[in-house]
Formats: C-alpha cells, structure tokens, sequence
C-alpha cells in the first residue's frame, strides 16, 4: 500500500498547502466527509445504541470439526452498541477537528469507523431479529463466495481503465466466461479445459471492446453497454436452443474441489475463506497481488498509469499508447472470464439464463468505491459481497430492516463515493477518451 | 448569446433509411457522385447495419436449428437436406417475425391481418417516449444509462397516484399522466445536480440508481405502499378506468391513445431541441462546453435541464407503459427498456424523427419476436442480439463499409459521417483538420458549431466546405468537462 500513500500524499499535499497559504475556498470540499461521518455516527446513535434491543446477540463461530473449537460469542447488545457508537462518534469529533486545520483522519481510521458501523449494524440486526444467533463464520464464507467474482470483475475493470478504456462491458465479459466454462466444461469433463474456454470467452468479448473503441473510436460507454446486452442476448438465446435441451451433456460442468491446506484451514473465521478455496480462490488472492505489485511497482505499471492519465505524454517518450491499451483490455477480459468460470464451475451447479444478475456493474462500481487501486477494490468488494450476502441472511433471521435496502447498498455508497461525498473518487484522467496519433 | 432561437440552416434527417439526398436547387451533380455520396452516407450504413445485423442472427437461428444440426450429419451424402433444412428454419423464424409484426397474411379476418402492427405500435409506445429522452440527453452530451431507473420512478409514481386517488375522467389521467412525467424527472435531476455540482460522471450515477430504483420498487410492492390488497406476490393494484389510456381502436387492439402521446413527445422533443432556446443551449453545450461556457451559456443549468427533460420523458414512458398497456405494476416492469432505449436512440442518431422509426423497428422486432418464439420455438433473445448488433454497426460506420467495399467518405465529409455521440474522437479530429487551428470560440462559432452538428447527425449539406472559424466540436462531448475534475 505504501506506494499508493506516498502518491496521495503528493496528490493530497498540494491542495493542502494552497489550503494553508491563502484562500480556504477549497476546504469546503473537505467537510463532506465529517459531515457524513456525523450523520452516520447520529443514526448509530439513535437506531443502534438508544434503540438497543434487549436480547443479546449470539455469533457462532466454530465450525463442527474444527481443530479447535471456539465456542459461540455472545454480544450483550445494548453495552456492545453504546461502545461502537462512542468510537464512531469519537472519530467524528477527531475528523472535524482535522478538517478544520485542513487535514483529514487516517485511512485506517475511516476504515475504523466503517468496521465499528458495520459491527453495530450486525449486532443490531442479530439483536433485534426473531432469532438472536447468526453463524458468523458461515455469514464471512458466504459473503467472501459472493465477492469472489466482484473482485475477478473489478481486476478487470481496473485493468483495462488504467490503460484509458472505461469497462462498462465487465458484466458481458463474466456472463460470457460463465456460459462458455459451464458449456465447454460439460462437454469435455475437464473443469481446467471449462476454464481456459471462459478466459478465451472473456478475451472474445474484450477484444470486441478493444476493436469498436481503440480502432474504430466508437465511444467506449457505448461499446460496453451494447455488448453487455449481446451477450445476454447470445447467451439467453444459446441457453434456451442449446444447454437447456441438453442440459446433462452440455449444462453441468465439473466442479474445482476445494483445496483444504491442513491446519491452517483450521484457524477459526479467517481460515475458510483464506486456506480452504478453490483453485480459482487462491487464483484470486494471486491476481489481485499481482496487479498491484504490477500496476506499482514495474515499469510496466508506470506504462499503463502514464497511459491511462495522459496518452499523449505516454506517446511522446516512445510508450505505444494503442498497443498497451489492446493488452490491457484483453488481459482484463481473461481476468474476467476466469471471473466468469467461478459461477458455474465453483459457486452454481449449472448455467442459466442472466446468471451474473448485474454482479459485473457491482464489480464496476467496486473500481470506483476502491480508487482504481486493486487493494482498495479488493476490499470494496468484499464489502459489497458483504452486503449481498446480509440480504439472504436477513430473510433467514427475520429482521427488521428489508432485504432490499440492503441489496441497494453497494449502489447508494457509489453514488456517495463518485459525488466525492465519500472522499474524492477519481479515474484515470484519460479514462473514456479515444487516442487518435497526430 | 441571443435570445431568440437559432435557425439551423441544415433540415431535418427525413427518418433513418434516407438520410442521403441531394440538395435541391443545385446545379445536379454528375451520376457517379450521387451515387458515391448515397452509398457514403449515413442512410446506407444504416440499412446495411440492419440487413447484416438480420443476416448474423438468422446465421445464428440456422446453425442452432435441430434439423440442420442432424441434416449436417450426412451434409456430404445428401446436401440438398441441409441447405432446405436451413433455409426453412430461416425463412420460417423470419417469416413469423414478419407475421407477428406487421401483418399476419395467414389470419382469417382484417382485425386478425392487422393486430400484429397495432401490438408493434403498442410495445413501441413506451419506448419511443423513453428514447426520445435519452436521445435529448445524448444531444446535450450526457450518457443516460438510467433510463431503466426513471421509467420506474415514473411508473411507480404514476401507479400511487392512480390508485389511491377517484377523480373524474380525464383529470384523474391528467395527474396520473403528470405525476409520472415528475417521478421521472426527480429521479432524472438528481443525476443532472450532482454531476453540475460534484462532477460525478452520468454513466456511474445512472447505472447505481437504476439499480437503487429497483430495489425501491421491489420494496414498496413487498408494503402496503404499493402492493395489491390481499395478496402477497409484488403485484400493485390495477388502475381505475379513469386513469387508464383510452384504447384507440376498441376492444379487439390493445393499442391506446398512449401511442398518440409518443407521437406528440416526438414533437415536441423536436421543437425543443430545434426550436426553442433551451434546446438551443442543450445543443451547444453538448457540441462544446467549454466555447458553450464561454459563449455565457450555464453548462450545469444545461446538465440539470437535460437530465430533468430526459427523466420526465423516461417517466412519461413508465406512466404510458403502467397506464395504457399493462395497467398494473410489477417488478419487472422497466423490462429491458431502459437499455433498449440506448440503441434505439443510437439508431435514429439522437434524432427525434429517427427515434420515432427506431423505436417503430425495435418495437416490431419485439412484436414479432414474441410470435417467432411461439410458432417457430426460436427464443426471444435473438431480438436482443439483433438489437446490439445493428447499433454495434452503426456506430461504426467504417467496419460496414469496409465488409460492403463502400466508399469511404472523403476526409471533408468526414464531419459528417462520424457521430459526434458515438465517435467524438473521429468528429473532432476531423473538424481540427480541416479547420487547422480551432479559433477562440465567440457567439458567432457557437451557432455554426450547432449547425454542424446538426449536420453531421445524417443530413447531407451539399457544400463541403469547412468553416473556418468552426471550433472543434465535440471532441469528447464527455471529454472535455474533464478539467473541472470530473470522476471518470
């Protein structure tokens, strides 16, 4: 992370010393997020700590057989809350004070403050439910199943936006990798051949993305938009005409087992979901390493960023602008069709129709949410897997709050974080503009 | 900048299919050129987008046909199997869509011959309406993705009116008619605000609140709010007669006088964007904000106005599609109209006469495609493939010249040819060549730019020569707002 801090800091010091030097027009931009802040710390306040249930929350944890079993957590909630709310207003108080010296808190502080709210949110709902026991592990698993795929797709999104072209066309490149791993898959009883055929599948449509918008400078929102709709459109109609009337030779593709590393598998909650994946788990952790150490640390990385930020700069020290865009979008692409392969070959049984149910705009807006940063979207995306998965838990322990507005939530923190109400989101500055050589 | 409206010298586009006509009153240009100027254009690319976009998916029928698939086994022993095996499963999928859209030669009275293009003008009706919104927002430079999520707002609001009020005939449709254009419009001008005033990019916000609008919907149909009494599926009650369109030709169609309203929004989003002085300043704003801005039109009164127009219109769909054709809310209301409406806008090139005719096409191909499915057992997603495959075409109109070795334009009409929505690289980058140095832009460069533009959505002027003084219009409708630190 420590390359991305020292850019923003040089990003962030300028403004900052034009705050301090003469005029503090500037800092009206930056009590957005205090003031956020204090209306979520207020509504913890108010909903979570006043409005306190009376039972406690119970969160179990161990999983039956596991080498050490720990036993079940119980929260007493109202105590539990009034801390978590205290903490969250305690952060406020300490992010208006900053902002007013023309400084904001930490990240690890924000991320503080998100971990109390949605640590009170959780002991809230379990409290206020009809059934006060949740299993907290199996809720972390799932959510994490969940944000495997958002995460494949926001790799590819920042992949192929850091070179300059704006994905929209992610959902397309997963339902593509889907359908094609579940058919090809089935077909050849090799999950690894499924595999290969969904990353060729997400290149496929990648590469329709590079053609219309590098060669042909079609606008690229409209490129990914009209491909998204093809390919719900081919694979709904091969659906229908192909996979369903031979759904047992051509729709039920081989599963990747998971791959249980002894003992550390064992280590309760975070065992699961970081020792005890599939291959394509594992795959995961490995890409989204990879693009950051790639994307900061290699010249490479500096290539596609000076690409993405100023094309014409790039071009100019001899960087092939078109070339280095063509690569990236078909890389993200195949990231995305591996992407793709997660839903039928580890997470669903089968393929069906319009089976990525917009996970690949979730996915869109985890790049935005993260900064365009594969760490930031790394977590972003946990978090909006996290909020998906709430929906179903939610049903499950009759709560009060309506699964819908849960299932709003990844979309309403977007649209928070593109206005700059979240901290300022900003893309690659050359993101959406066709490069034409003078 | 002057009040009164400009009057763009460039006509009309008559419709999408004969975009190519010579200008009368000329000296006649010789034959070789009419044709090299009608296969250039714009009308050309756009037939031929369909025809190969028909072709691919009529390909993609064959080939997954059962009967082909076993007449291919022995194709060397007997290939005169297959070829009529394949022909079959094409003429009958094409045929069906053609019975099911326009005219049905093989029902056994008028009404029966003629139902099919009264349901193609139906479902067109909603999506004629919600396109002619999102092609004024294309006008203005903003990519509304969020068609889906307004027309929900509209419908949604258009339903609770609706159902929770009595009130005579005629005004009862009259609020219900209004309140929809309203919950369109707000779900529209939260958008245009917090991309005047936070920069936040249209195509991110829109994409999240049509998501967050049908959540919303899903929500209020699961509550008394909205949910039909004595039930529990996420069904609304169904609107009094009061509020419902008046079918237009009785009972045996169920097309209503929503149809009517499509025709009257075309023109009025004609007369808006032609004619009046907000279109005017739409218009400019989208050629080129920052000489908009500097010509002393407001680019964030321009953003608001073009994203309240374009939901209200968006609305109004929803309102029409809940009133007139379904009469009752769902879930999935919205369908897939708010994508549809991004291709049919693309089609008839932000236009609003070439919107009415894309819509009409696109609506027929959904007409039609409901009966292929059922008499031929061709699925209904092909339409869908269609669909993208001729707005893929169209917005690039070099790959369908090249598959068809037609002439490339020449590079002064190169202007013209690119989109300024779809290729803004292109239109620019050709503009700056012809016209070297783009000038500071002054009152007098706005008015021609607006012109040009209005040129190069598939008019063609006669006289290629360049302005001089025309500024780079459009190099990046989207692009250049970047400076005031735009997200994406």
């Amino acid at each position: 992370m420590s390359a991305t801090a020292a850019e923003k800091k040089t990003v962030a010091e300028t403004p900052d010393a034009a705050r301090r030097g003469k005029d503090d027009k500037p800092l009206v931009r930056s009590w957005s997020t205090p003031i956020l802040q204090t209306v979520f710390a207020l509504l913890s306040l108010g909903l979570f700590a006043i409005g306190a249930p009376a039972h406690d929350a119970e969160f179990r944890i161990a999983t039956p057989g596991d080498l050490i079993e720990l036993a079940a957590v119980t929260v007493p909630a109202a105590p539990t809350l009034w801390v978590l709310t205290l903490a969250m207003i305690a952060i406020t108080v300490l992010a208006w004070v900053r902002a007013a010296a023309g400084r904001k808190n930490p990240v690890w502080l924000n991320g503080l403050y998100v971990f109390a709210f949605v640590a009170a949110f959780l002991i809230w709902v379990v409290g206020s439910a009809t059934n006060n026991s949740v299993y907290l592990t199996g809720l972390i698993a799932g959510s994490f199943a969940l944000a495997v795929p958002l995460i494949f797709g926001s790799m590819a999104g920042i992949l192929s936006e850091r070179s300059g072209v704006v994905n929209i066309a992610i959902e397309g490149q997963l339902l593509a990798g889907a359908f094609t791993a579940a058919m090809v898959g089935s077909a050849t009883g090799s999950a690894w051949i499924g595999l290969a055929a969904a990353i060729v599948a997400g290149v496929a449509v990648s590469s329709l993305l590079a053609v219309f918008s590098i060669k042909y400078l079609v606008n690229q929102v409209i490129v990914g938009v009209v491909l998204n709709v093809l390919v719900i459109g081919l694979t709904s109609f091969l659906f229908s005409t192909v996979l369903a009337p031979n759904s047992s030779e051509l729709n039920s593709p081989p599963h990747f087992p998971n791959i249980r590393i002894p003992f550390l598998a064992e280590i309760p909650i975070i065992g699961r979901i970081l020792f005890d994946q599939s291959i394509l788990g594992y795959g995961m952790y490995l890409i989204v390493g990879l693009l950051w150490f790639g994307l900061f640390r290699t010249r490479w990385g500096l290539r596609v960023r000076a690409v993405g930020e100023h094309p014409k700069a790039a071009d100019t020290v001899g960087i092939d602008v078109l070339r280095t865009r063509y690569v990236n979008v078909l890389l993200g692409g195949a990231v995305a069709g591996m992407g793709g392969a997660f839903f039928t070959l580890v997470s669903a049984s089968s393929f069906s129709k319009e089976m990525t149910a917009g996970q690949g705009f979730i996915a869109l807006a985890a790049v935005i949410f993260g900064r365009w940063n594969p760490i930031g979207a790394f977590f972003a995306a946990l978090l909006f897997g996290f909020a998906t998965n709430m929906q179903y838990v939610f049903a499950i322990l009759g709560t009060p709050v309506p699964s819908q507005f849960m299932a709003m939530l990844p979309y309403v923190v977007t649209v928070f974080a593109v206005a700059g109400l979240v901290g300022r989101s900003r893309g690659p500055a050359a993101a959406g503009t066709p490069y034409v050589k003078e | 900048m002057s009040t009164a409206a400009p009057q763009p010298t460039a006509s009309e586009a008559p419709g999408t299919a004969s975009g190519t006509q010579p200008g009368a009153g000329r000296p006649a240009p010789d034959q070789a050129s009419v044709m090299r100027q009608i296969l250039s254009g714009n009308g050309t690319v756009t037939v031929l987008a369909i025809v190969l976009s028909l072709l691919i998916s009529g390909l993609l029928i064959v080939v997954t046909d059962e009967d082909v698939q076993e007449t291919a086994g022995y194709f060397f022993g007997r290939p005169t199997d297959m070829l009529a095996a394949a022909w079959s499963a094409f003429s009958g999928a094409f045929l069906a869509l053609f019975r099911g859209a326009i005219f049905n030669y093989e029902a056994s009275n008028f009404e029966g011959m003629i139902r099919p293009l009264t349901e193609t003008m139906t479902v067109a009706t909603p999506l004629i309406i919600i396109s002619l919104g999102i092609a004024i927002a294309f006008k203005a430079g903003l990519f509304n993705i969020g068609g889906q999520g307004q027309f929900i707002f509209g419908a949604m609001f258009a339903t609770w009116f609706g159902v929770s009020m009595d009130l005579p005939f005629g005004v009862h449709l009259l609020v219900v008619l209004v309140m929809g254009v309203l919950g369109g419009m707000l779900w529209g001008s939260v958008v245009g605000l917090l991309k005047a005033y936070t920069g936040a990019h249209e195509v991110i916000l829109t994409i999240m609140l049509n998501y967050v609008a049908l959540n919303l919907l899903a929500y209020l149909l699961n509550t008394d709010v909205l949910r039909r009494e004595g039930t529990t599926n996420p069904v609304s009650e169904f609107l009094p007669q009061q509020a419902r369109f008046p079918l237009l030709f009785g009972e045996g169609f169920r097309l209503h006088w929503g149809f009517v309203l499509a025709l009257a929004a075309t023109a009025f989003a004609w007369w808006l964007l032609q004619r009046s002085t907000v279109g005017f300043r739409l218009r400019a704003v989208g050629a080129n904000p920052a000489a908009a801005r500097t010509a002393g039109i407001s680019v964030k009164g321009a953003y608001i106005t073009a994203m309240a127009v374009s939901g209200g219109l968006a609305g109004l769909a929803g309102m029409a599609h809940v009133s007139g054709t379904e009469g009752s809310l769902n879930t999935s209301v919205a369908g897939s109209f708010g994508f549809d409406a991004i291709t049919v806008a693309l089609l008839g090139r932000s236009n609003p006469v070439g919107v009415l005719f894309a819509g009409l096409l696109f609506g027929a191909l959904r007409a039609g495609g409901v009966t292929m499915q059922t008499q031929t057992g061709v699925p209904i997603d092909i339409v869908l493939v269609v669909q993208s495959f001729i707005v893929l075409f169209i917005a690039a109109p070099p790959l369908v010249r090249t598959i068809f070795r037609l002439p490339a334009p020449g590079a002064a009409k190169a202007r013209r040819t690119a989109d300024p929505v779809t290729q803004p690289a292109v239109a620019g980058a050709a503009v700056a060549g012809a016209s070297g140095e783009a000038a500071v832009p002054s009152v007098e460069t706005q008015e021609a730019a607006v012109a040009a533009e209005s040129a190069a959505d598939g008019v063609e002027d006669p006289d290629p020569a360049p302005t001089a003084a025309e500024p780079a219009p459009a190099a990046g409708a989207d692009t250049q707002t970047s400076e005031k630190g735009e997200t994406r």
